[in-house]
């Protein structure tokens, strides 16, 4: 990356770290914290959770492994489970990646950083991407990513031996603000109007598909979801236009 | 079958970890880089695979409260439900103050435990 007029990469890569004292860092730390409790119940030892943590670092997946841990399935099945609840990172990733990228940004690069993708990078990046200069994004989003996956590291290590003596109601609070907190956020950073329908339709359809094919309800409802929303949008907009 | 017990080694569980869980998520975040890279920025096609991703979103958000695991699930869904509507109601009414949309959720989900607790007591 070269120097170009006003900030450094280097400057765009510790304002970027500096986003672990961010609203969705501090949340995302409390997740873990409800996780990490909820390894610790499984059974999963201190070296794996940590290691889970590193590897998988998008929480959903996590969960879903651990309960595959605890089910006793076999490797295919807890692989096929996991895989299918993680499709989503694929259009996160997709819609992330042209508004960080430039022309010369190499390709393994960004397939290195998109491990550090998980909805709450999502979020803070896309909330905060625009204001970065493009040449920059990619730092910017490399110092976030890699501060906030290793300070969860860190945290899953450090607080693994104590978690366990939370009371009930915390550890209840804390699995309850990511969706309160996902909720929020999304919706204060969506741009488009599509967003905010696809949101709406999201949520209706998820336990909807739940009842019906709850192996696949998530992609269901983002697929199904999304392509109703995008095409109410542009209806919408046709309309607004004759 | 081959499961997470099969191999009495320290190493196995790694391995298990990282084939079910590593493999398994960071594929599709490669997919993902491959598609972003074709898609223009400002582009109908852009603005699909952002609805869906948003979609994705939304139905992930609806299970973690309808279906959630670990301490939640001892909380009954009509207080989890009444907790996340007058929070985000409060979200919207404050001009979309994140902080205060999980004040106001996290006060209800506490606040409707102490009264059903309540309530068992006095019935």
């Amino acid at each position: 990356m070269t120097l170009e007029p006003g900030r450094s990469a280097t400057y765009w890569f510790f304002k970027g770290a500096r986003g672990i004292t961010s609203l969705p860092a501090i949340i995302l730390m409390s997740a873990f914290v409800g996780f990490c409790g909820f390894a610790v119940e499984a059974g999963v030892p201190l070296g794996e959770a940590v290691f889970m943590t590193g590897m998988i670092w998008a929480l959903p997946a996590k969960v879903l492994l651990v309960g595959s841990i605890l089910a006793g399935v076999s490797l295919p099945a807890a692989f096929i489970t996991v895989a299918l609840s993680s499709i989503r990172l694929m259009p996160m990733v997709a819609a992330l990646i042209p508004e960080m990228r430039t022309e010369k940004t190499p390709t393994w690069l960004l397939l290195l950083l998109s491990h550090f993708i998980a909805i709450t990078a999502y979020v803070f990046t896309m909330e905060r991407i625009r204001d970065v200069p493009r040449e920059h994004r990619v730092a910017f989003f490399a110092g976030f990513g890699m501060t906030v996956t290793t300070a969860n590291i860190i945290l899953v290590a450090v607080i693994y031996s104590t978690v366990a003596n939370l009371p009930a109601m915390v550890a209840g609070g804390l699995f309850f603000l990511t969706p309160v907190y996902f909720l929020t956020s999304i919706w204060a950073s969506t741009r488009e109007r599509a967003g905010h329908i696809a949101m709406t339709i999201g949520l209706a359809l998820g336990p909807l598909f739940h009842q019906i094919a709850p192996e696949f309800d998530i992609l269901y409802a983002g697929l199904i979801g999304g392509t109703l929303a995008f095409f109410i949008d542009r209806f919408w907009k046709a309309g607004a236009r004759s | 079958m081959i499961n997470y017990q099969t191999f009495d080694t320290w190493w196995w569980p790694y391995v298990f970890i990282a084939i079910a869980g590593w493999l398994a998520t960071d594929i599709w975040r490669w997919l993902g880089v491959l598609v972003g890279n074709r898609l223009a920025q400002d582009s109908a096609a852009l603005t699909w695979v952002r609805a869906v991703a948003t979609s994705l979103l939304a139905a992930v958000i609806a299970k973690l409260i309808l279906y959630p695991v670990g301490e939640l699930q001892n909380v009954p869904v009509e207080v989890r439900l009444v907790a996340v509507s007058v929070g985000f109601a409060a979200f919207l009414m404050t001009g979309k103050r994140i902080w205060v949309g999980i004040a106001v959720a996290l006060s209800f989900l506490f606040g409707g435990q102490f009264l059903l607790g309540a309530a068992l007591l006095a019935g």
